[in-house]
C-alpha cells in the first residue's frame, strides 16, 4: 500500500468507516438557532454594554468635532487676534484667548485631534508588535524566543526618551506619523514580555494541544486560541498606553521635541495653561477636561471589549438575564 | 497517658464498653448557608445522622450535594460568613457555638480529618516526621518531650505502612508519592487517638492500587484507635467495601439512609437506584445497560417546592411537586432504613434486583452491538498498528552544558493494534506511560524506535499533506473537558474548528454543526454559548462532537469519563457505545478504571512501566487474568456490592511504581510482585535476569484453545479475582 492511500485502507471488508453520514434530516437544521462565529458573538455582546457604546460614541464625536471644527469655528488655530489678549470665553472666542491672542477653542480642537491620533495609533502599533513578538516567542520557544527576547532586552535598556529626543529633530517637517511609529517602537517591550509569559502557560493547555492534533498551523493557533485568551490583558494595556502616550508626548514637547509650535497638542496646551490655572482657568480647563473625557472613553470601550471577549464576565449577559426573568415568571 | 499503647491495641475502643451504644456523633437538623451572588446558597438543608463508636458511616452524593460542607461544619472549619444552625454533638457535647479556641482543643485530638488532596494537607517546608510530631506536641502539652514526640511519630508512620519509617520521617512531603503522603496524613489524624475521623474523599486523588492500600490503612487506623469514621465519597464501590451504614445526599439533604446492605440491595429512592445503576461493574460484562440520570442537580439558591430530585426523576408525578418529602422509615425494611420519597412503597413492591429495577424505571436500553460485533477480528483491517514503540525522555544535568545523564523510559516497546469497529482499552496506573503512548501516536512524527501505522500508512514516511489527511481520520477526546475546550470560543466555533482547519466550505460547516450537536444529544439552540455555561457531561459531549466533526475512523479517548460524576459518566459511556455502532468507529480508550473498560472495551491491554504486560479480549482477561499485575489491578477495584466485597480476597501491592528513569532489571514488575515473593531463589533469578516475553496465555481450561490473550510473565498462572 502506498503512503498516499490513507483514506481507503480500512474500507475494504467491513463497513466500519466513519464516513457514514449521520441521519439527520437536512431540513431540520435550518429551523434551529443559527450558529454565529465568535467575531459576531463578541460584537453582539459588546453592543449590549451601554457604557462601552457611550464611550465609543464619545470618542467618535470628539474626533469628528476636532476634524470638522475648522469648517465652522471663527478662528483658525494658527491665527492671532491682536485685539484680544487673555480674554475669558465669549461669543467670538468660545474658549477664550491666550496671552498672545490665540483662540483657545481652535487650539484645543487641533490639540485634541493630534493627541487622540498619537495616543490611539501609538497604542495600536505597540500592541500589534507586542502581541506578535510575545506570542511568537512564547509559542515557538527555542531560538525564536531567545532572539526576540534579546531584542526586547536591548530595547528595554536603551533610554527611549533620549533616543526619541535625538531622532525627532531629524524627522522635523516630516509627517507626525513617523513620530507615532517612533513612540510605538519604544512602548511595546514590557507588554511583549508579559504576553510571552502568558503564552508559555497557554501553550501547555489542552485546547492548544487539541488544535495541534487537528492539524492547525501555528499562526492559526496563535490567532484563534492564544491571543483571545490574552485579550483582557492586551485591552487593559492598550487603554493605559493611550493615556501614557498622550502624557509622554507632552513631556517630549516640553523639551522641544515631538509636536512643535505653531502646531499644538493637548499636552502642550495643558503645559502652557497650567501655570496660571487659578487666574485664567480657561487656558487649562478645556484641554484638561477633554483629555480626561477622551481617556475615560477609551477606558469604557476597553472594559466593554474585555467583557465581550470574556465569557465569564456578566457584562455581556446582563440584559439577556433581565429579558429572561419575566419569561420565567410567566412559566410558573 | 501514652497514646494507644499495647492495651489499647488489644482492646479497640479502650474504656468504651460496646454495650452502651451511646452515639459518638449526633448531627441534628444541620443547616449551612453561604452568601452568594444571587442570594443565600443553602448548601446543607437539614441533615441528621448519628454515628456509634467504631462505626463507619459513608456519606455519598454527587459533587455539590453538600456532603463535604456538612463535615466541615462538624470540624468547625467553615468560613465565618457561613451561617450554621442545628446541633452537632460529640459524645453529648454541643460543638456548634464553641469558639475557635475551644474547638481547636477538640480538633486534632478528638476529631481528626483526612483530606482529599494529601499534598495540600501537608506543609511543604517541614519534614513529614516533624509534622506528625507537631500534631502530638500541640495537644500533648508539656507532658511530651520533643524527642518522645519524634519517636512516636516514627512509630505512627510505621503503623500506617511507610517502609523504613525512621529514615522516611526526615523526608519532605514532595519526596513522598501520593499514596505515601495520604498515609502520613492518616498517621497525623490518628496521632492523638481520636474518637472520630472524618475522611473527605481520601482516595479520590489516588490510583486504584494505592486506593486499596489506603483504605486498608484506614481500616487499620480504625481498629487501632477504635474511632468512628465518617467516610465521604462519591464512589459507591468504596462505600460498599468499607462502610457499615450509608447516607445518600442530594441537594443538601439526606434522601436515603440505612445499613450498607439495605442501601445496596433494596434501595427505595429513585436517586439511589439511579446511582447504583449508573456504575459500570467489574463483575458484570457488557449487556447490562448503564443508567444515566438526566439533567443536573438543582441550584441551591432558590429551590422550588417539592422534591428537589423531581425534575430528574423518572417516577416523577404531580404530587412530588407539592412538598419536599420527609425522611421516613422505608416501607418493608428495618427501622433504620429511611427514605425521602413518596413513591418508595411502589419501589418496595417491585420484585427485581436493584440494578434491573434501575434500568427498568430509568428506561435504560443496551445498545445493540450485534451489527458491529458480527465480523470476526481476523476479518477486520487494522486501523491503528503500533509495533515496538519506544519513547525515552532524556534526563539532563542542570549545569551549563546540560549533559544527558540518563533517560526516562516512558514507553519501552509497546505493541498492539486496533481493528476497525473495535475498542481497545489501555489501562495502568498513572505514570505507566499510557498517555505518552497516545501522544506519540497522535503526534504523527517518526518514533524513536518501532513503528506506528495509522490506516495502513506508516507515520515515519508521511508527507505533510498526508499527515494533514490522516488527522481527519484520527481524533482525540481529552480527559478534562474544561481544559480541552478553549474557554473563549463559543460552541459553534469549537465544533467547527476541525472543519475550518481542513478547509471545508462555510455552508457545509453551517449545516454540519447542528447535526453534530444533535448527534451527541445537545440542543442546537445552545450553539451560541460559551463552554463555561455547560455542565461537565455536556462539555464532554461538545468534545466528542468536535472529534466526530471530520467523520474519523479512529477516536482516541484519554480517560474521557474520569473527571465526571458517575451519573453523568453513564450517559457519556452510553453515547460512546451508541456512536460506535452507528458510525462504525474504532476506539483507543485509555483509562485507569477497569470497570469502565470492562463495560466499553472489546479488548484490553494492561500497561506497566512502559510495557504491555497482558493483552487480550476483555472477557478472557477479566475472567482469567494471568499476570500478577493484572490480578492486583482487578482486585483493587471495589465492586459496588457489599456481599461481593466481603467475599473478595484482595491482592495488595506493596509500594509505589518504581521510577521509569531507572526501571528494575528483568521483569519490571518484580519489585512489587506478590508472586515473585513466593518463588524460590533459583526461580526468582529468572525474573531478575530475563525480561519475560509476551507469549500466548495459558488456556482457561486444559486443552482449550486460547484465541486472543497474551501475557508477559515467566510464571503466569490463572487466578480469578473478580
Amino acid at each position: 500500500m502506498t503512503t498516499t492511500d490513507v483514506t481507503n485502507g480500512a474500507a475494504a471488508r467491513i463497513p466500519a468507516v466513519g464516513a457514514t453520514p449521520v441521519t439527520v434530516p437536512a431540513g431540520a437544521a435550518s429551523s434551529e438557532t443559527e450558529g454565529i462565529t465568535r467575531g459576531r458573538l463578541v460584537m453582539r455582546r459588546f453592543v449590549r454594554n451601554r457604557l462601552a457604546l457611550a464611550g465609543l460614541a464619545t470618542l467618535v464625536l470628539l474626533y469628528l468635532l476636532a476634524l470638522t471644527s475648522p469648517l465652522f469655528a471663527p478662528w483658525a488655530y494658527s491665527e492671532y487676534d491682536y485685539t484680544a489678549f487673555l480674554q475669558a470665553p465669549s461669543a467670538s472666542h468660545w474658549f477664550g484667548t491666550s496671552q498672545i491672542g490665540e483662540d483657545v477653542f481652535a487650539q484645543t480642537m487641533r490639540g485634541l485631534q493630534k493627541s487622540l491620533s498619537i495616543g490611539l495609533l501609538t497604542a495600536a502599533v505597540s500592541i500589534v508588535i507586542a502581541s506578535v513578538v510575545g506570542a511568537s516567542a512564547g509559542y515557538f520557544g527555542g531560538w525564536v524566543d531567545r532572539g526576540l527576547m534579546w531584542v526586547v532586552d536591548l530595547l528595554l535598556v536603551l533610554p527611549s526618551f533620549l533616543i526619541i529626543a535625538i531622532i525627532s529633530p531629524a524627522l522635523r517637517g516630516d509627517s507626525w506619523i513617523l513620530f507615532v511609529l517612533l513612540l510605538g517602537l519604544f512602548a511595546w517591550m514590557i507588554t511583549a514580555r508579559i504576553l510571552r509569559g502568558m503564552t508559555l502557560t497557554l501553550r501547555e493547555r489542552e485546547f492548544v494541544k487539541a488544535a495541534k492534533f487537528m492539524g492547525a498551523p501555528p499562526r492559526t493557533i496563535i490567532r484563534r486560541h492564544i491571543l483571545p485568551n490574552m485579550a483582557s490583558l492586551m485591552i487593559i494595556d492598550v487603554t493605559i498606553t493611550v493615556g501614557a502616550t498622550i502624557l509622554l508626548e507632552t513631556g517630549l514637547s516640553f523639551f522641544g521635541f515631538g509636536i512643535q509650535p505653531p502646531d499644538v497638542s493637548l499636552g502642550t496646551l495643558i503645559r502652557d495653561g497650567s501655570t496660571a490655572s487659578l487666574t485664567t482657568p480657561w487656558l487649562f480647563l478645556f484641554s484638561g477636561g477633554l483629555l480626561v473625557i477622551a481617556v475615560l472613553a477609551v477606558n469604557f470601550v476597553g472594559d466593554g471589549l474585555r467583557d465581550a471577549f470574556d465569557p465569564q464576565s456578566r457584562g455581556g449577559q446582563r440584559r439577556q438575564q433581565k429579558k429572561a426573568a419575566p419569561a420565567q415568571k410567566a412559566a410558573f | 497517658m501514652t497514646m494507644f499503647d499495647t492495651d489499647v491495641l488489644a482492646d479497640p475502643g479502650g474504656d468504651r464498653s460496646p454495650g452502651a451504644r451511646e452515639p459518638l456523633l449526633e448531627v441534628t437538623d444541620l443547616e449551612v448557608s453561604f452568601p452568594g451572588e444571587e442570594g443565600r446558597v443553602r448548601a446543607v438543608r437539614g441533615i441528621s445522622y448519628h454515628l456509634a463508636p467504631g462505626e463507619v458511616l459513608g456519606i455519598v452524593g454527587e459533587s455539590g450535594s453538600g456532603k463535604s460542607v456538612s463535615s466541615l461544619a462538624v470540624m468547625g472549619l467553615l468560613p465565618p460568613q457561613a451561617k450554621i444552625s442545628g446541633s452537632i454533638r460529640l459524645r453529648g457535647q454541643e460543638l456548634l457555638g464553641l469558639s475557635d479556641t475551644e474547638l481547636s482543643r477538640i480538633r486534632g485530638r478528638r476529631i481528626a480529618m483526612v483530606f482529599q488532596d494529601p499534598l495540600s494537607a501537608l506543609t511543604p517546608v517541614y519534614t513529614v516526621g516533624d509534622q506528625v510530631a507537631e500534631a502530638l506536641l500541640v495537644h500533648g502539652g508539656r507532658s511530651m518531650s520533643r524527642t518522645a514526640a519524634a519517636k512516636r511519630a516514627v512509630e505512627l508512620l510505621d503503623l500506617v505502612g511507610i517502609p523504613r519509617a525512621a529514615t522516611r520521617a526526615a523526608g519532605f512531603p514532595h519526596e513522598f508519592s501520593g499514596g505515601m503522603r495520604q498515609r502520613a496524613v492518616i498517621a497525623m489524624a490518628i496521632a492523638n487517638d481520636p474518637d472520630l475521623i472524618i475522611a473527605d474523599e481520601p482516595t479520590t486523588a489516588l490510583d486504584v492500587t494505592v486506593q486499596a492500600q489506603v483504605l486498608e490503612v484506614l481500616k487499620t487506623a480504625q481498629e487501632v484507635t477504635g474511632a468512628g469514621i465518617v467516610l465521604i465519597t462519591h464512589d459507591l464501590g468504596v462505600i460498599a467495601g468499607t462502610a457499615d451504614r450509608v447516607v445518600v445526599m442530594y441537594a443538601g439533604r439526606a434522601v436515603e439512609s440505612g445499613t450498607v446492605d439495605e442501601i445496596f440491595a433494596t434501595p427505595r429512592m429513585p436517586y439511589t437506584l439511579g446511582l447504583l445503576g449508573s456504575i459500570p461493574r467489574l463483575d458484570v460484562g457488557r449487556g447490562r445497560p448503564l443508567v444515566p440520570i438526566e439533567g443536573q442537580p438543582p441550584s441551591l439558591v432558590a429551590l422550588p417546592p417539592g422534591c428537589p430530585f423531581g425534575p430528574r426523576c423518572p417516577l416523577h408525578v404531580e404530587a412530588c411537586d407539592q412538598a419536599e418529602p420527609e425522611l421516613l422509615t422505608a416501607p418493608g425494611s428495618g427501622r433504620d432504613h429511611q427514605v425521602a420519597c413518596i413513591r418508595s412503597g411502589e419501589l418496595a413492591s417491585a420484585d427485581a434486583e436493584a440494578e434491573e429495577l434501575a434500568a427498568e424505571i430509568y428506561d435504560a436500553k443496551d445498545v445493540d452491538t450485534s451489527a458491529i460485533d458480527a465480523a470476526s477480528r481476523a476479518d477486520r483491517d487494522a486501523v491503528l498498528d503500533v509495533h515496538a514503540l519506544v519513547k525515552h525522555y532524556p534526563v539532563r544535568t542542570g549545569g551549563l552544558f546540560r549533559r544527558t545523564v540518563g533517560a526516562v523510559h516512558a514507553v519501552d516497546g509497546v505493541t498492539f493494534d486496533v481493528r476497525a469497529g473495535e475498542t481497545l482499552g489501555l489501562v495502568g496506573e498513572s505514570g505507566c506511560g499510557k498517555s505518552t503512548t497516545i501522544l506519540e501516536i497522535l503526534g504523527l512524527e517518526p518514533p524513536m524506535s518501532g513503528s506506528v501505522q495509522v490506516l495502513g500508512a506508516d507515520v515515519a514516511t508521511l508527507s505533510r499533506t498526508d499527515r494533514k489527511r490522516i488527522r481527519r481520520d484520527m481524533q482525540i477526546v481529552f480527559q478534562d473537558p474544561m481544559a480541552s475546550l478553549d474557554p473563549r470560543l463559543p460552541v459553534r466555533d469549537l465544533v467547527a474548528e476541525p472543519m475550518e482547519i481542513q478547509g471545508f466550505p462555510a455552508t457545509k460547516i453551517a449545516d454540519r454543526v447542528p447535526e453534530l450537536m444533535k448527534l451527541v444529544g445537545l440542543r442546537s439552540e445552545q450553539i451560541n454559548r460559551y463552554p463555561n455555561e455547560f455542565s461537565g457531561g455536556q462539555r464532554q459531549r461538545i468534545c466528542i462532537a468536535r472529534a466526530l466533526a471530520l467523520e474519523p475512523k479512529v477516536l482516541v479517548l484519554d480517560e474521557p469519563v474520569s473527571a465526571l460524576d458517575v451519573s453523568i459518566q453513564a450517559g457519556v459511556l452510553n453515547l460512546l457505545n451508541e456512536l460506535k455502532v452507528r458510525l462504525g468507529l474504532a476506539y483507543l480508550f485509555v483509562a485507569h478504571d477497569l470497570s469502565v473498560v470492562r463495560h466499553i472495551a472489546d479488548r484490553v491491554a494492561v500497561m506497566y512501566l512502559g510495557k504491555i504486560v497482558e493483552i487480550g479480549g476483555v472477557d478472557e482477561v477479566f475472567a482469567a487474568p494471568q499476570h500478577p499485575y493484572t490480578q492486583a489491578l482487578l482486585s483493587a477495584i471495589p465492586v459496588p456490592d457489599p456481599e461481593v466485597e466481603r467475599r473478595r480476597e484482595r491482592v495488595l501491592l506493596t509500594g509505589d511504581l518504581p521510577s521509569p528513569a531507572d526501571p528494575p532489571s528483568g521483569c519490571r514488575f518484580r519489585t512489587r510482585c506478590p508472586l515473585f515473593l513466593a518463588l524460590d531463589e533459583s526461580r526468582q533469578a529468572r525474573c531478575i535476569e530475563q525480561e519475560p516475553p509476551r507469549s500466548p496465555a495459558l488456556p482457561g481450561e486444559p486443552g482449550a484453545r486460547v484465541a486472543d490473550h497474551e501475557v508477559a510473565c515467566h510464571y503466569a498462572q490463572i487466578r480469578a479475582v473478580v
